[in-house]
């Protein structure tokens, strides 16, 4: 039993983990008064460039770092579209979710079945990683593991305890306050579309180049819909947000381990997604939305002319 | 560009300023002087060009002529930031608040002095400008929390945080209790007391007395004058806000009146933020007669109608309709019972985007000979259309054109035909000619004459005080969601209904005041 | 930081012509830059775009696929006009199809005996059913406690997925089916009639043109219609006038969703004859209706015609997917290129825009 609960938790933190970068950019977009739908299309244009450009230059980090600026990039087509041109929000996510799956598949073609050479290896802490049983639990995994967890206090103290994070949120909540003090509203919302853009690519870059290091086509499988449904579920902060991706990155990995013991792992797949229906049903009270502070402009675009 | 200081008291000095909008000049050449340390108030009716000339002074709109001086240099204000460096703060009607933030938060927003939060030196700062002019604030509290008395008071520190120098506030009476509203007063004096200067929009006459120290009383986008407020009386500012010529006389045919239509009784209404907005009304309609409520808009007449037609849930008191109480009545049922609704947010009856047919049957869908069965009779609403347009005169394309691509008179001839056409008996109509030209006035006040001829009972609103005297038979001033007196409409004493619609004269001084002209009571 | 700034200026009049023109408009920028996408990741657009064309369209058996995938992109895109008519945002119409599909294939394998004159009305009735109940779950949490239907509606489509999955690899996995994860085939009975050598299942075909008129009548003819209409339109309006919005927001989602369940039910009585997983049953149909609707301009009609255009797309996606061995998702960049180009489109209409630097 024991042994089962520690190759849980050690399957369920890589699966989470892009999960967890996803989600920390998603809730920073939203906050800013941005749904973006099209998390699904960054992550998997992620995943491909990632690979490519890992493969091609022998170097996991450049990898990453393309598949920032990828996602970074495709996540501007969707603020242009929902920020200045104003279109509805839903309908330009999902359109960026639709393109990004169409290209990464043109793009990785001639990728599909090679292995990556500069796969991402796990790191050796010295003394932690020797540990019996915690070391092999906590301490063998890949940089971008410990990156993602680091991220966590890092992202949850620029938004609560920073200007920019008061600033962001204040656009997210009330543009016309932030506004009426001189605060570039689509600046802003600009910024942080961007940040989440460049985070769902590093999480789809994950993907490729350390947790299946391969180019499968689609290979994001729905990951970029189950974290729209994790940042309503962490109800917009990071510190929520690390939880339920290791749990529902649990979820996606368990699912096969649980299947000898009767667990439908398809029933167990819907769960993220009834959860995240749950919260925004108990949260649709006045008071409730207060409590929890969801973003109260999410959704709405901006115009100083039509306040 | 400097120039020279033209007269060395004034710290603001506004000069000839015309704002024009599409169809409508909202300041028309209106003058304004303020001197450093005084509370100035400015008063008029509503579209006098108050607010229109102060968002010229904060930047918020340009100026399409005339020129703004501050503390001795001439300048050009682009925006609100321009406004705040050079000292000028305004406080919106609206707040501009962010509900799920702290106090220190809101205030500092947009400052770049400060990283991280909590800032201490931030909500010490923020202490220590309550403390000094007399507010209490809990710096760590969430707006939401806040009554709008202590959210008016984040709004004021905001603006002294910024080292604004000169205030504008809004009707900041508006939202407050009583209580608050004196506490709000308490503090300017503070404020002028460290040397800060406050410009006061307001249309109510008790406030300005209380308050100010000088008065520029505003009237259709100018400055009439500007008094010392203590060699001014409140009947000589009512007399100047309302003016002299409101006097004008319309052919009416002389109709007895009949039974009630429609009867209120004690009707208490709250307001979209949970207010009480009328408060204890009662009134009667009679068929045959126009009963016109006068008063500055914002002051219930809004849920007053709501109420009335069952769009604005009730927290008190009974309606009667022809006899039948319908104070649990739908909307829908409300509308059989034989009212019509003219709303003052013209296009909460219209749709925008759909066709002229397709607004003129809003009403009569539902049943023959439009609706049949489940079915519209696309004939029946072609004739339907057809006969008002030729009727009322309504100046279309066609009638497959959108409504929005009308005129604003013909817009509104339009909706007031649709009413019409339901032969109400009880005709609610509220702002019936705002923003119309003269002929377009001229065609709605005569279509509401010939409803009153009819035998209709009709339910004016208007902030306008000519159009309401000149249609009225019986007519009322409400203020703050009470009737302040009632009165017929030829006995109508110019001086008292503005000092009413002031909020100066209340119910029982009015008898005491002048018994020839209090005709009935409230 | 100063950013160029786009404003936008209410238009108060605007020329008929104007909607069409921003539409075509639209169309062409979006072939334009699908065409430079190809090219920069090294397709020839203009031999994709003919390959489409003629895989879709230049054939007789393109043009069979092309109708058979016509099918289920009327049914779902006219629910969609209806219900974004009437302003209810319902984009899981790819989670309703998936339900209906299911309780069709219920259906079919309980009552596999009963004559096919039953049968088949009955697998169009619980289709039907099935989606019109997985959108009443939005619609309900919309107008009861305002929750907001666009999120939930599309949560639910992967809750449907997975039901799907759930159903194919566990209770419904066949017998006869090697272990694939597929149902058991069903009955002759239950099996809709296609057009000899061609998997064009025409009275599915011909529910959903005759929906369509329906819907079109529907909005233009009745009071019903008009209720939608201006509670779309303008909610004020419509409360106004006594309407009730409860009830016209139920009714629009239950309508749309009920189509959606259609399209999923003639995907499995019509052409598998079994239930399988959700991959295997639609491509994203009920995705590619939202760009249906939005294309024909929440027309009804219009919409037999884009879906019928979109439906060729897909079937020219599969074309080049051989002829230029290109992967399969490659179609979905025409899907969102043409998405963003026509929503962007639309606001030619209501506002000039200038550019301010």
């Amino acid at each position: 039993m024991l042994e089962f609960i520690l190759a849980a938790v050690r399957a369920a933190i890589p699966a989470g983990t892009p999960l967890l970068y996803g989600t920390l950019g998603e809730v920073y977009a939203e906050r800013s008064g941005v749904l973006n739908l099209g998390v699904e299309g960054m992550m998997i244009m992620g995943a491909v460039s990632g690979f490519a450009v890992a493969q091609t230059t022998g170097s996991a980090g450049l990898g990453i770092l393309a598949a920032a600026i990828v996602g970074g990039l495709l996540a501007l087509i969707h603020a242009f579209a929902s920020i200045t041109l104003r279109v509805n929000q839903v309908v330009s996510g999902l359109a960026l979710t639709m393109l990004g799956l169409g290209i990464s598949g043109m793009i990785g073609k001639k990728f599909v079945g090679q292995p990556l050479a500069a796969r991402l290896q796990p790191i050796h802490i010295p003394g932690l990683s020797d540990l019996p049983i915690l070391g092999e639990l906590l301490f063998k995994f890949d940089i971008m593991v410990y990156l993602g967890i680091l991220l966590v206090p890092a992202l949850w103290f620029v938004l609560y305890k920073t200007r920019i994070g008061v600033t962001l949120r204040s656009v997210g909540e009330n543009p016309s306050a932030a506004d009426a003090l001189g605060v570039n509203v689509a600046f802003v919302r600009y910024a942080a579309v961007a940040f989440g853009g460049m985070m769902a690519g590093i999480g789809g870059a994950y993907l490729s180049i350390s947790y299946a290091p391969a180019w499968i086509e689609g290979m994001t499988a729905g990951a970029g819909w189950i974290v729209v449904a994790l940042t309503i579920f962490a109800i917009w902060d990071p510190r929520r947000a690390l939880l339920g991706a290791y749990l529902f990155g649990g979820v996606r990995v368990l699912q096969f381990r649980l299947q000898p013991l009767g667990v439908s792992p398809n029933l167990l797949n819907m769960l993220p997604f009834i959860l995240t229906i749950l919260v925004l049903w108990l949260s649709s009270g006045q008071a409730a939305k207060r409590r929890i502070g969801a973003p109260a402009a999410l959704m709405t675009a901006y115009s100083r002319e039509e306040r | 560009m400097t120039s020279a200081l033209p007269e060395s008291q004034a710290t603001v000095i506004l000069r000839g300023i015309v704002k024009r909008f599409p169809g409508v000049t909202a300041n028309n050449g209106a003058n304004l002087e303020v001197r450093k340390g005084e509370i100035h108030a400015l008063l008029g009716e509503n579209g006098a060009g108050k607010t229109s000339l102060m968002n010229v002074l904060y930047g918020i709109y340009h100026p399409d002529e005339g020129e703004i001086w501050v503390n001795g240099q001439k300048v050009t204000i682009h925006s609100p930031q321009d406004a705040i460096r050079l000292g000028i703060g305004m406080i919106h009607q609206q707040y501009r608040l962010v509900q799920t933030h702290s106090v220190t938060e809101n205030v500092v927003l947009g400052l770049k002095e400060y990283f991280f939060f909590p800032e201490k030196a931030a909500r010490a700062h923020i202490l220590e400008l309550a403390e000094k002019y007399g507010m209490k604030m809990d710096p760590d509290a969430r707006i939401w929390q806040l009554s709008a008395g202590e959210q008016q008071r984040v709004e004021i520190l905001k603006a002294l945080y910024r080292g604004v120098k000169i205030l504008i506030m809004d009707e900041p009476t508006a939202m407050l209790t009583p209580g608050e509203a004196m506490e709000l007063l308490h503090i300017l004096r503070r404020m002028t007391a460290e040397g800060l200067t406050v410009i006061f929009i307001t249309h109510k006459l008790e406030e300005v007395v209380e308050v100010s120290n000088r008065v520029t009383v505003m009237r259709q986008g100018k400055s009439i004058t500007t008094l010392e407020t203590t060699k001014t009386t409140q009947s000589e500012l009512a007399q100047l806000m309302v003016g002299r010529d409101v006097l004008f006389h319309l052919d009416k045919k002389a109709v007895e009146a009949g039974a009630d239509v429609l009867k209120v009784e004690r009707l208490n209404v709250m307001n979209d933020k949970g207010l009480p907005a009328v408060v204890d009304l009662s009134l009667d309609v009679r068929a045959g007669e126009i009963f016109g409520i006068a008063g500055v808009s914002g002051n219930g007449q809004r849920e007053l109608v709501e109420a009335v037609t069952g769009l604005r849930p009730i927290s008190g008191g009974r309606i009667i309709v022809n006899g039948q109480d319908i104070t649990q009545s739908p909307p829908r049922a409300r509308i059989k019972s034989g009212i019509g609704f003219v709303p003052g947010e013209r296009w909460m009856a219209l749709i925008p985007g759909m066709s002229v047919a397709d607004n003129m049957i809003l009403k009569n869908y539902a049943r023959p000979p439009i609706g049949n069965g489940p079915l519209l009779d696309r004939e029946a609403v072609a004739a339907h259309t057809e006969s008002l347009i030729k009727e009322y005169a309504i100046s279309t394309p066609d009638r497959h054109t959108p409504i929005k691509r009308l005129s604003g008179g013909n817009i509104q001839r339009a909706l007031l035909a649709r009413e019409i056409s339901e032969k109400p008996s009880l005709l609610i109509v509220a702002q019936p000619t705002s923003g119309l030209d003269v002929g377009a006035t001229e065609t709605i006040w005569n279509l509401l004459l010939e409803e009153r001829a009819r035998g209709a009972a009709v339910l004016l609103i208007s902030d306008d005080l000519k159009e309401a005297l000149a249609l009225s038979d019986r007519l009322a001033v409400i203020f703050e969601g009470q009737i302040m007196g009632q009165f017929a409409a030829r006995e109508a004493n110019l001086e008292h209904i503005g000092l009413m619609m002031a909020g100066a004269l209340r119910p029982g001084l009015a008898a005491a005041k002048d018994n020839s002209t209090a005709g009935e009571s409230a | 930081m100063k950013l160029p700034r786009i404003r936008f200026e209410k238009r108060l009049t605007s020329p008929r012509w104007l909607p069409v023109a921003s539409l075509a408009g639209g169309l062409a920028l979006a072939m334009l830059t699908i065409a430079i996408i190809f090219a920069v990741l090294g397709v020839n657009p203009l031999v994709a775009f003919q390959r489409i064309f003629q895989g879709g369209f230049g054939s007789a058996y393109g043009l069979q696929e092309t109708i058979t995938k016509t099918i289920p992109l009327i049914l779902a895109g006219v629910g969609l006009t209806l219900a974004f008519k009437g302003r209810m945002y319902n984009i899981g119409a790819e989670g309703q199809l998936l339900i209906g599909a299911i309780f069709a294939t219920g259906i079919a394998r309980a009552f596999p005996d009963w004559p096919s004159f039953l049968l088949i009305p009955a697998l169009f009735i619980v289709g039907f059913l099935g989606g019109a109940l997985w959108a009443a779950i939005p619609a309900v949490l919309k107008t009861r406690f305002r929750v907001d239907e666009v999120l939930t509606s599309l949560m639910l489509v992967y809750v449907a997925n997975e039901a799907v999955k759930f159903l194919v690899y566990g209770p419904w996995r066949g017998s006869d089916t090697r272990g694939f994860p597929i149902t058991d085939e069903f009955s002759a009975a239950a099996q809709i009639p296609s057009i000899k050598s061609t998997r064009i299942h025409y009275p599915t075909l011909i529910v959903a043109i005759l929906l369509a008129i329906l819907v079109y009548l529907l909005l233009t003819r009745t009071k019903l219609g008009y209720e939608i209409r201006v509670t779309g339109e303008n909610p004020d309006a419509s409360r106004y006038a006594g309407m009730d919005y409860q009830k016209i927001a139920l009714l629009v989602m239950i309508i749309s969703g009920g189509l959606a369940g259609l399209a999923g039910m003639g995907e499995v009585a019509g052409i598998h004859f079994r239930l399988r997983p959700p991959e295997a049953i639609s491509p994203g149909y009920g995705f590619t209706a939202i760009i249906v609707a939005w294309l024909a301009r929440l027309n009804p009609l219009a919409a037999i015609l884009t879906s019928f255009l979109l439906g060729g797309l897909l079937v020219g996606g599969d074309a080049i997917q051989i002829a230029l061995n290109l992967p399969a998702a490659t179609v979905q960049i025409f899907n969102g290129v043409i998405l963003l180009f026509v929503i962007a489109s639309e606001l030619f209409n209501q506002y000039k825009l200038r550019l301010e630097v």
